[in-house]
């Protein structure tokens, strides 16, 4: 089990040929008070770099993009009723989605945590 | 606008301790927030906040008043001592240029309250068409807090109990902790408040006080904005405009009735006109559920498009998305069933009466 980090302030936690994905606690904090989720279809491809997500603060919308290209196998519905929880536990309860590897090669392109602290530093 | 070019407001170094993120806001470095805005917004409403407003612009015009009131929308013929009025600054052919404060805090003029973008060309305006006949004094060493909330009168009482008595939208002069202070009894929450005109150089040393309040915090403008929203206060350059009447906004009870009589404010025929066969489109309030329509969002209606959102985003108190809109005005009846178009994805709102959440002022 590995986590990485993209410079747009996702993270990816490898799980077999499966991974979660979902924001960083800077990000999160970054965002301010999380309000509503808007998640893909499970079932839905995504290439490396596309979006995938939106994350309402209250006082502006932002993308979330998928960190590798893959098919989305679930998504996190509890954040329907409590997007708060992103906010609360964003590498935890606050997930967005689990996301079927195309192409494992692709996370060596990611940062590790050691690299990703840099860049927000 | 870089940073180097910012202007800082009195309080900018009290908010940069306080741990407020800091945002260019019309030619200001300005705090959006402090401890996130949802807490602020929610503290505003319980309790009470204080806002640093001083990016606002404060004029005093001493001089023949009639010159003055030509440029606007209030009588200022009776606007006694003690009292303060919502005005708007129209041009010729009857948008608006900017809403202002006007008021009567002393024997010496009025006191003027403009917002921080329009700020120095209403001042032109303003100076230019009252030449030789009254002197526009722009109060640039001026800072101006607002205090708001439901506890704001516990705080006033104890600090400044004479300016605790006020009525919603009276005005006067008071100590505050040994400072001549301007104070007017309203503000841009929807809560009972105060704002607060003090020299800039009491700033720092007032508003540490208040902040030393048990009920106090400070407050960003991003609550500032969510509070405003759902009381449907209008924010300047977005729910109104040049290109927008107060027929079109919804804002004729800020023209008072002798100016509509005698059809004097700039753009007056046209507003007139307007008001008598009804405009084509109005400002109307708006929820809805799941991802808030924000501004420039378009509204449809059967496929067909009828409106433009000029306000939108998530109302803490009333926990769900809000917004403003110009629709045509078939469809600007409560009740009526909208789309608006997020991210391309049609999603249903209800035309909604305003506020979204009630005005609480202090009317005695």
């Amino acid at each position: 089990m590995s986590t990485h980090f993209t410079k747009d302030h996702e993270w990816i936690r490898v799980e077999g040929d499966e991974a979660v994905v979902g924001i960083t606690a800077y990000a999160a904090e970054q965002l301010g008070d999380v309000v509503f989720v808007e998640l893909p279809a499970t079932g839905k491809s995504f290439g490396q770099g596309d979006e995938m997500a939106v994350v309402e603060s209250v006082k502006a919308a932002s993308e979330v993009y998928a960190p590798v290209s893959g098919e989305i196998v679930a998504v996190n519905d509890a954040l329907e009723d409590a997007p708060q929880t992103v906010n609360e536990a964003p590498t935890g309860d606050g997930w967005f989605v689990r996301i079927k590897l195309a192409d494992k090669s692709q996370l060596d392109g990611l940062m590790d945590e050691a690299a990703y602290k840099q860049h927000i530093a | 606008m870089s940073d180097a070019n910012l202007h800082h407001t009195p309080l900018d170094a009290l908010h940069i301790e306080l741990g407020g993120r800091m945002v260019p806001f019309a030619g200001y470095s300005m705090p959006v927030q402090y401890e996130g805005i949802m807490a602020e917004h929610n503290h505003t409403r319980d309790a009470a906040g204080l806002f640093d407003v001083s990016h606002m612009g404060q004029a005093r015009y001493v001089g023949d008043e009639s010159a003055l009131e030509k440029l606007i929308t209030a009588d200022l013929t009776a606007l006694q001592p003690g009292e303060q009025k919502y005005t708007l600054l129209p041009n010729e052919q009857g948008g608006i240029l900017d809403d202002l404060m006007v008021s009567r805090p002393d024997a010496d003029g009025v006191f003027l309250v403009v917002n921080a973008a329009t700020k120095e060309a209403d001042f032109a305006r303003i100076a230019k068409a009252t030449q030789g006949k009254g002197t526009l004094e722009i109060l640039a060493d001026r800072a101006l807090l607002a205090l708001q909330g439901p506890k704001a009168k516990d705080v006033m009482a104890r600090l400044a109990p004479d300016a605790a008595k006020m009525v919603f939208m009276q005005c006067g002069h008071f100590d505050l902790l040994g400072t001549d202070a301007i104070i007017s009894r309203s503000g841009y929450t929807g809560e009972d408040g105060f704002e607060i005109s003090i020299p800039a150089a009491e700033a720092e040393r007032i508003a540490r006080v208040l902040l030393a309040e048990p009920e106090v915090k400070p407050i960003g403008l991003g609550a500032r904005d969510s509070l405003r929203l759902e009381a449907g206060l209008c924010l300047y350059g977005h729910d109104m405009d040049e290109t927008k009447t107060p027929v079109e906004a919804t804002l004729m009870w800020a023209v008072a009735k002798p100016r509509r009589e005698r059809k004097d404010f700039p753009g007056a025929e046209t507003v007139m006109a307007m008001f008598a066969d009804g405009p084509q489109r109005k400002r109307v309030g708006f929820t809805m559920a799941g991802a808030p329509a924000r501004e420039g969002a378009e509204i449809v209606k059967d496929g067909n498009t009828i409106g433009v959102v000029t306000s939108g985003g998530f109302g803490p108190t009333v926990g769900g998305p809000v917004g403003m809109a110009y629709v045509d005005t078939e469809f600007a009846v409560p009740g009526t069933e909208i789309e608006i178009l997020v991210r391309d994805k049609a999603r249903p709102a209800t035309i909604a009466k305003m506020p979204f959440v009630e005005q609480r002022y202090y009317r005695g």
